[in-house]
């Protein structure tokens, strides 16, 4: 079988496991959802407040949302055995975990950018900002993912990795999380925001290319106890 | 006459925990042939198979598939590996995980269909893994050899859960993939007769 078959034959994999297993995968999405609505409830009704603070907190949640969905990308196949098939295939591990990465992004960041819009709305952001924050989602979600799969390929060998896990994969979101958040406020104000946007453009890029090869390594490495 | 394949391992040592498990280990493995692992509970097989499988580096020594570093050749095109964890979804259907294995691999002598007579689960393609009995799912496992292309089977432990019948079944179809110049490595507690093959037997203290 030709790579991109194994590629498309892994997404489709993973996306029917992801089906199966509805409740678990709903997890992140109702997380993200919750701590949004918990804001204003916090705040009381102090409306421009919250306005001000709507593209923080949409970001923050889900970077939040990102991280708890992490532990599930390659849990499951460490734990079966699965993993050890993979890395044995005469494919690319590096292009496969792209695959999982690929997966990954569509059962949990894909919902979260749906969403999105009907919270921005519920915080009272500014209708002008919705198509950025739609933008900024598009394209730091899958970011996430990414480089989230480098810290859980060296956390998943261990019994309790999620504190390390934190610690290893949130400085590595702040640019994201600056970049996105800036844009989405700009856009508040009416200002350009091509420059954010295209400099998260270059870190998805620059993720989509260089993520899988140290996460395949790093799983490579997990194996070996 | 002529051996094409050769799976050599020459002066291996593993260290683990600073115990030395097994140091100066050297054996070929030809088409052909079969290979016994056996040692107590701890005396490295295992880990000796990780290494055959490139999960773990050799603390020394190097092990070479048709004269090239495993990591470097056509290795893992050619071999299968069943360890102590069955590597199939229970989620998933017998029928999608063994398309899965497919789909990573190279297709290889037998079909889905013919494969799943072969282990006895045909009629269990829509069966989600997680109704079948250990036994089930061990054959299910073992059916990934069949399906896609390869010569050297390495199997730790492969007749854990089964019974009788399916060790039967199983040492048969290990006879087959030898007959037809394929090699197998194998740990196994259990007493193995493969009729008519050339086995070789390690013991690791």
């Amino acid at each position: 079988m030709t790579l991109s078959n194994a590629f498309i034959a892994i997404i489709r994999r993973d996306l029917v496991l992801a089906y199966r297993r509805r409740a678990e995968v709903a997890n992140p999405l109702l997380f993200f959802v919750l701590v949004i609505t918990l804001f204003p409830l916090g705040l009381g009704a102090q409306t421009k407040l919250l306005q001000a603070m709507a593209p923080g907190i949409i970001w923050i949640a889900a970077l939040l949302a990102a991280m708890l969905s992490l532990d599930s990308l390659f849990r499951s196949d460490f734990d079966d055995g699965s993993l050890e098939q993979f890395i044995l295939s005469p494919h690319p591990l590096s292009v496969l975990i792209l695959a999982k990465i690929v997966a990954h992004w569509l059962v949990t960041g894909l919902p979260l950018l749906l969403i999105s819009p009907l919270l921005a709305i519920f915080l009272g952001m500014p209708e002008q900002s919705v198509p950025v924050l739609l933008w900024t989602l598009l394209l730091g979600t899958p970011v996430l993912s990414l480089i989230g799969s480098i810290g859980v390929a060296l956390t998943v060998g261990l019994r309790r990795g999620g504190m390390i896990l934190a610690l290893l994969v949130l400085p590595l979101y702040i640019p994201v999380l600056i970049f996105a958040g800036n844009a989405v406020e700009m856009a508040g104000s009416g200002l350009p925001v091509g420059a954010q946007l295209n400099i998260l453009a270059a870190i998805l890029f620059a993720a989509l290319v260089l993520a899988p090869l140290p996460a395949a390594a790093a799983l490579k490495m997990s194996m070996n106890g | 006459m002529e051996r094409l394949l050769s799976l050599e391992v020459k002066n291996l040592c593993c260290i683990r925990d600073d115990r030395v498990l097994f140091d100066n280990l050297s054996f070929n493995v030809f088409s052909g042939q079969a290979l016994l692992l056996e040692g107590q509970n701890g005396s490295g097989k295992s880990s000796l198979l990780k290494i055959l499988c490139g999960f773990r580096e050799p603390d020394a020594g190097e092990v070479l598939w048709r004269g090239v570093e495993i990591n470097n050749g056509t290795f893992f095109e050619q071999m299968a590996y069943v360890g102590h964890l069955d590597g199939v979804k229970k989620e998933l259907t017998v029928l999608e995980n063994l398309k899965i294995a497919t789909a990573l691999g190279k297709p290889g002598h037998y079909s889905i269909e013919e494969t799943l007579e072969k282990v006895y689960l045909s009629g269990y393609d829509d069966v989600l893994v997680q109704s079948l009995s250990a036994g089930q799912k061990r054959r299910l496992s073992l059916a990934r050899l069949l399906i896609t292309d390869n010569k050297l089977w390495i199997l730790d432990e492969p007749f854990t859960s089964l019974d009788k019948e399916g060790i039967a079944i199983f040492e048969a179809l290990m006879v087959d993939h030898i007959a037809r110049e394929g090699m197998v490595v194998l740990t196994s507690h259990h007493d193995i007769t493969l009729h008519g093959i050339d086995v070789q037997t390690i013991r690791l203290a």
